[in-house]
């Protein structure tokens, strides 16, 4: 088994998070009568790891670069605030009542204002040396109280109608019919990864894996696509809601008509450009490679020429714009900007990335680890909310969960991981 | 100086170094020079200066007085860039590479290879690599691993094809040898022999003789910031070159030779000496202006 796996160069980490997942999904099924692997609850679940996994994508390379961002609980509250703000008071003064721009600009508004809240972070973490763990503790307080104060701690509500699509809900996903364009574009951006990686590889005569494996991943990648948009899709909207859609746009109500799928939710498809992109910036980037020099060596990565300083700054204002995006998800799905959106994100998305395997002494990482880290953290919470299970005995299973992934995969990475292999 | 250099120019010559760290003097006066395919050991206690002196030479830190001439002309080397840019490459000892990279990503880290969309291109670095890495070590396999599995000789060895790859023409090697086991010293020797044959300039930098003793066509050894002497290394024994560690004291048939650190250092050899001292009898056409040599001995 082990060879199989490295003949067809699969990551074992990810292997075993895919089976970890996999038997909490099979568990809380099995636990709860067949009511956790549903449509309905892996739509769900989609929904609400979306925040959480979009700032576990920013916090890899915070981690990778040695350093910690505890501020992005507060800074996703801060910034949900200032973007309900923007978009109920501010922008209406000019604009008409659900603009088409509003969501637009409040978005823009929320990620440059996250850019320079983590680049002023950065700035003081990279240039004045204090360490990131004290820069960011103090921004919690810091962006935490300034939630409060943008409105005194009134709730802002209700949001602009478009911003609210990119929190998913009835209206904000895509349908069924461009869900599986997505799937089909997806499908075949991995044909075309696929082929061009080996031939790439093959036109310098370095060695390949067997075609039999190539095709085995392929077909496993494309499988998993189509699997979850036939979920995605497989959900369809409550009865009465397809029956309000229908007669907005004039279709008879029939109940073949009444079927109308959910498909991708706008919040997943965000978190999947999110990933596709730093992933692409992660491995064929130099941003990217420099990133893991400095996590791997940033003594090293400074005689060769690397300016560690500046890239401090620019990884700690990537990760502000991830909490912009993130709390845009996050107030869209609510409806509403309150002043304590983001409590404890700070923990969940660390806690997403560790259990993705990312060290916390810098240099390794995965984006799509963390993307895993994120949904068994949510399974695990939405598995024992759907059980019935006290809040207070999730907490404890939660925090027991995170240890134990920390020192299984320290455990098995010291067992398996030869270096003469 | 050696028959086969007589007629070639330096590649790099420290002339009259002077670097002092609030009040004491680190390197005091110190000059020395570095042929086209030979190796050179820098020999000291720790504290002697040596890993000092070398760091102005590749730019960690600037002299407070004195020259660095590249190729017969003057060189500014103010930091790691400029000494890069006048083909001076250092490895140091742990700090050149990042454990977590590949070899290809480590001997092309700061310099990548980008492909038309600004995108990296691996295969075409790892494509580098292996030809870079193969002419050096036939024996490197592991192209894809990350370097912290590979042995403390691969290890080196991507540290000078990464030097390599920057075509430097001098290369400092801080304590090459250090945390090697036998077998891997033999291989970054004979990596040495072959970069020498390449052409290349090689400073050896160690506190323990018998690393370099084998290795280097000549020593400069150091004491108390000074320079004892400079030596050929057939001309001498290992007890000899201890005697210059330890004690500061030329071997006694090499006394014209010794430099102004030798405590046994003639009188008669001051100013009036045919062959100036820090020029160790190299045959230089015009020797008398390259050395200023009383300048370090007068209080300053």
């Amino acid at each position: 088994m082990s060879r199989l796996l490295t003949k067809m160069e699969v990551d074992r980490r990810l292997v075993g998070l895919a089976v970890v997942l996999l038997i909490i999904w099979v568990g809380f099924d099995i636990a709860s009568g067949g009511r956790f692997i549903t449509p309905r609850n892996i739509f769900n679940l989609s929904v609400q790891t979306a925040s959480v996994a979009v700032m576990a994508c920013g916090m890899v390379l915070i981690i990778v670069t040695r350093h910690i961002d505890l501020s992005v609980g507060a800074i996703l509250g801060v910034l949900a605030m200032i973007m309900g703000v923007v978009q109920t008071d501010v922008l209406p003064q000019f604009l008409d009542y659900n603009h088409p721009l509003t969501w637009i600009l409040t978005l823009l508004v929320g990620i440059v204002l996250g850019a320079a809240i983590g680049g002023l972070q950065g700035l003081a973490v990279g240039y004045l040396g204090v360490p990131a763990f004290i820069v960011t503790l103090g921004g919690l307080l810091v962006w935490r109280g300034s939630a409060w104060w943008v409105t005194q701690g009134r709730t802002v509500a209700p949001l602009d109608h478009n911003f609210i699509l990119l929190g998913g809900g009835i209206e904000g996903t895509i349908g069924a019919t461009w869900s599986w364009i997505v799937a089909l574009i997806a499908i075949l951006a991995i044909i075309y990864a696929a082929i061009m990686e080996r031939r790439r590889r093959l036109s310098f005569e370095f060695p390949v894996k067997p075609v039999w494996a190539e095709y085995t991943n392929t077909i496993i990648k494309g499988g998993l696509v189509l699997a979850a948009i036939a979920t995605l899709n497989a959900y369809h909207l409550p009865t009465r809601a397809a029956e309000r859609l229908l007669e907005n746009k004039g279709i008879p109500v029939t109940p073949e008509n009444l079927e109308i799928s959910h498909g991708i939710p706008i919040p997943l498809l965000i978190v999947a450009l999110v990933a596709i992109i730093l992933t692409i910036v992660v491995k064929r980037t130099r941003f990217g490679r420099y990133v893991f020099a400095i996590g791997g060596n940033p003594q090293a990565a400074e005689l060769a020429g690397i300016n560690v300083k500046r890239m401090t700054v620019a990884v700690f204002a990537l990760m502000g714009v991830l909490c912009a995006i993130s709390a845009a998800i996050s107030s869209a799905r609510l409806q509403s900007a309150g002043n304590d959106l983001g409590t404890l994100d700070e923990l969940r998305v660390i806690a997403a990335v560790v259990i993705g395997g990312t060290s916390l002494a810098g240099g390794v990482g995965t984006i799509y680890g963390a993307l895993i880290g994120a949904l068994v953290m949510q399974s695990l919470q939405s598995g024992m909310a759907l059980l019935g299970v006290d809040t207070s005995l999730q907490s404890i299973v939660i925090g027991l969960v995170l240890v134990l992934a920390v020192f299984s995969d320290k455990y098995f990475h010291r067992r398996y991981s030869d270096p003469t292999a | 100086m050696t028959d086969m250099t007589t007629n070639t120019d330096p590649l790099v010559e420290m002339r009259d170094i002077h670097i002092s760290f609030g009040g004491v003097k680190a390197v005091d006066g110190v000059s020395i020079d570095l042929y086209p395919g030979e190796v050179v050991g820098v020999l000291g206690h720790n504290g002697a200066g040596k890993s000092t002196l070398i760091k102005i030479l590749s730019g960690a830190y600037q002299a407070d007085s004195g020259q660095i001439i590249v190729d017969g002309k003057e060189a500014k080397i103010e930091n790691a860039r400029d000494a890069r840019d006048n083909n001076i490459e250092t490895i140091y000892q742990n700090l050149a590479l990042a454990d977590n990279l590949d070899a290809a990503q480590n001997l092309f880290l700061g310099r990548e290879i980008i492909d038309k969309l600004g995108f990296l291109d691996d295969a075409a670095m790892e494509h580098k690599a292996r030809e870079v890495l193969h002419r050096l070590n036939p024996n490197f396999k592991k192209f894809t691993s990350p370097v912290s599995a590979l042995s403390g000789g691969q290890r080196q060895s991507v540290a000078i094809a990464r030097a390599l790859l920057f075509e430097a023409r001098v290369l400092i090697m801080d304590e090459p040898c250090a945390a090697l086991g036998v077998h891997e010293t033999k291989m970054v020797g004979e990596l040495i022999d072959q970069l020498k044959r390449d052409g290349l300039g090689i400073l050896l930098i160690s506190h323990d003789l018998h690393d370099v003793f084998d290795l280097s066509d000549r020593l400069h050894v150091m004491k108390n910031g000074k320079l004892v002497g400079s030596v050929r290394t057939k001309d001498v024994t290992h007890d000899d070159v201890l005697g210059m560690i330890i004690l500061g004291k030329m071997p006694e048939h090499l006394l014209h030779l010794a430099g102004p650190g030798a405590t046994n250092r003639p009188v008669t050899s001051k100013a009036s000496d045919i062959t100036t001292p820090d020029k160790t009898g190299t045959d230089q056409p015009h020797p008398a202006p390259l050395t200023p040599n009383e300048t370090s001995e007068t209080p300053r």
